[in-house]
């Protein structure tokens, strides 16, 4: 059993929802970063959806891409998240951290090498957004082979033919971007939602949570209430971005994370 | 060159838009069906007469085409070796070889059902020949230009307004033409269903590169007929400018095969390819990586982050570069140099005084690499350079750079 699949176990023994976390690593700076991960469990956050800062994040809004530039500017690198996530198992051995970013940083390493850096770190998936499953050989397939999961991205443009092969070789769960659109735009609809998760669900064998466009306690109660889970990254990212202090953000991070278990 | 192991040089890109490991379809999953429905469509398009007979009939009265094939008597005598001809699509309608690539894109586009036109500009030229072409048709155009290029390239922004065309100026990133192209593509995301993105080079994922290299391959066949009707015989060498490389893709693709014929591609070598990386020259100064939907040689630095390229040319100005170049760089079918802000000034100025004939900034680079070797090469080497725009766009800029005081309109 993998991390991934311990806590979907758990919380299904427990009846309850997954709260998913996005945060950029790096940002404002390493410091504060590791000090908002370190937290994250204890506010509630079942799994961690680590960013990982690219210059060029053609799928995410304003909100992230700031959060990516600010973290660039403090110095961080692909090595710096690593050590990162090594720093935050030091205490926590259970939260499952899932890297969330672009292929380059990832193919500039170098594919082997990065995967025995991050199956050493404690990573526990990875979700690379610009590699469809046609690209399948690049990463997936040897990320699988190395005990990470792969995490794929469904979407709104995901019909029944292509279903089938978005979910092949994907692992651990499914991520369903509810809107068509970038990061931190449009608000989710339940309504719309629900039949899109049965569907893949049901393709996929996979719990499926949900993220993009949810930005509240009651969104997320309301989206993670037709799911596996809800994932929030912007609204968060937005607050690491005005300067709140980590306390103040992590007190934000509970009532979502309440408001996805209430589900 | 491994003649041994390829039969041509012209069969690229495979089934998943490989040429070698260069292209691709790195892309999110929303845009997947999309990419996938482009693709059949331009197959279906590729083989219906009907389609190409659209072309060659607004390719004829509407752009203006044949480009002349033009001697350049005086360059070549200030030269003093090889003969030097200029095709001349400068003098396409809307100034640039960019029109050839969206006259196809708008028909696909119309073929698809789609209604709204985006596309990311450099130099304004690929956004103005989108303007004018959705005009042209009665088409919604949205154009993203990065803010610096809005300010330093302003009558081509007026250009596109008086065509109807919104121009959103992108603010992200140092406000080029990358950081347009992830607004273009941030918007398709957003507007999958009745949205078509005209992309303006032969960059992007599958099948962008393979597609817009064919609607620019109308220059090379030109090129290759009307000099065997001049001079009964193929040059001996062909250059062109390379930004992401459509015009010269345009060129080169119909002489890959010719392997007689010396192929070179100039990139924008900035302030100088150095390590201090003020350059756009992605073949000489870059490394493989994966961007904006395709891998191909970037600038990029140790953490596989974007760097912003550097250029006096807007539209030279991406640090990228088609993945069919990198690939013909990779196996040594095409040569690539880079050539300098410095010199590429130098070359638009001999060019203005012994042609009369003022070049856009970006061809001025493939004229500066001409300048280099030409003296060199015997009298009968005849050397053809692609004018792939006109450089009326730029005079302000050359003005600014050569220290003239000008006002706008003045």
């Amino acid at each position: 059993m993998t991390r991934i699949d311990d806590t979907f176990a758990r919380l299904g023994a427990e009846g309850k929802k997954a709260f998913v976390a996005y945060i950029m690593a790096g940002d404002p700076d390493p410091a504060i970063s590791l000090e908002i991960m370190k937290g994250l469990p204890a506010a509630g956050v079942d799994i961690i959806e680590l960013g990982v800062p690219f210059t060029d994040p053609m799928a995410d809004g304003p909100t992230i891409q700031l959060a990516g530039q600010r973290a660039l500017d403090a110095g961080q690198t692909l090595d710096g998240t690593l050590a990162m996530v090594r720093a935050f198992r030091e205490t926590d051995q259970t939260t499952p951290i899932v890297l969330m970013g672009y292929y380059n940083p990832i193919y500039s390493k170098g594919v082997e090498q990065f995967l025995a850096e991050a199956t050493e770190a404690g990573i526990d998936g990875l979700i690379i957004v610009d590699l469809p499953p046609e690209e399948d050989p690049e990463l997936c397939l040897p990320a699988r082979a190395a005990g990470l999961d792969f995490i794929r991205l469904a979407t709104p443009t995901t019909d029944d033919k292509r279903l089938p092969k978005v979910v092949t070789n994907t692992s651990g769960f499914v991520y369903y971007v509810s809107i068509t659109g970038i990061t931190g735009a449009a608000d989710a609809v339940a309504s719309d939602v629900g039949p899109a998760v049965a569907r893949i669900k049901a393709a996929s064998g996979l719990p499926v949570v949900v993220g993009f466009g949810i930005k509240t306690p009651e969104a997320a109660a309301d989206i993670a209430s037709v799911a596996d889970g809800a994932v929030v990254g912007s609204a968060i990212v937005e607050r690491i971005g005005r300067g709140d202090a980590p306390a103040d953000i992590l007190a934000f991070v509970k009532s979502l994370a309440d408001g996805a278990h209430r589900a | 060159m491994p003649d041994d192991l390829l039969n041509s040089f012209m069969t690229g890109p495979d089934e998943n838009g490989r040429f070698g490991d260069f292209g691709g379809r790195f892309v999110s999953e929303t845009l997947m069906p999309l990419i996938l429905d482009l693709e059949a469509e331009y197959e279906r398009a590729k083989t219906d007469q009907s389609f190409w007979d659209d072309m060659e009939d607004l390719w004829t009265h509407y752009v203006g085409r044949p480009s002349p094939m033009y001697f350049a008597p005086r360059l070549t005598e200030r030269l003093g070796g090889a003969k030097i001809y200029l095709k001349r699509d400068e003098l396409n309608h809307t100034g640039a070889h960019k029109i050839n690539n969206v006259l196809g894109q708008i028909l696909l586009a119309r073929r698809m059902g789609k209604t709204r036109i985006i596309a990311e500009t450099g130099a304004g030229q690929h956004g103005v020949a989108t303007a004018t072409v959705c005009a042209r048709f009665g088409l919604k155009c949205v154009v993203y230009m990065g803010a610096h290029d809005v300010e330093r390239q302003a009558p081509n922004v007026f250009r596109m307004r008086l065509l109807g065309a919104e121009v959103v100026p992108v603010t992200s990133g140092r406000g080029t033409l990358k950081d347009a192209m992830n607004d273009a593509l941030r918007d398709w995301v957003t507007n999958v269903r009745d949205t078509f993105y005209c992309i303006g080079t032969v960059a992007g994922p599958h099948p962008y590169p393979a597609m817009v290299r064919d609607f620019q391959s109308i220059i090379g066949r030109e090129a290759k007929a009307q000099l065997l009707e001049l001079e009964g015989r193929l040059p001996d060498t062909i250059v062109a400018c390379i930004g992401g490389g459509s015009n010269a893709m345009g060129l080169f693709y119909p002489f890959l095969d010719d392997k007689e014929v010396r192929i070179i591609g100039v990139e924008a070598g900035g302030k100088g390819v150095n390590e201090k990386m003020e350059h756009c020259a992605s073949l000489t100064g870059g490394r493989p990586g994966v961007l904006h939907g395709n891998r191909t040689y970037l600038l990029q630095d140790e953490d596989g982050q974007i760097l912003e390229g550097f250029s006096i040319s807007a539209g030279l100005d991406y640090p990228g570069i088609g993945p069919e170049h990198s690939w013909l760089h990779d196996i040594g079918r095409a040569e690539y140099v880079a050539i300098t802000d410095t010199e590429a000034l130098a070359a638009f100025q001999l060019c203005c005084e012994t042609e009369g004939i003022i070049p856009a900034l970006e061809p001025s680079h493939a004229l500066a690499h001409v300048a280099k070797i030409a003296p060199e090469l015997p009298g009968d080497h005849i050397l053809c350079m692609n004018m792939c725009g006109r450089g009326d766009k730029d005079i302000f800029t050359v003005a600014k750079a050569l220290g003239v005081e000008m006002e706008a309109g003045g």
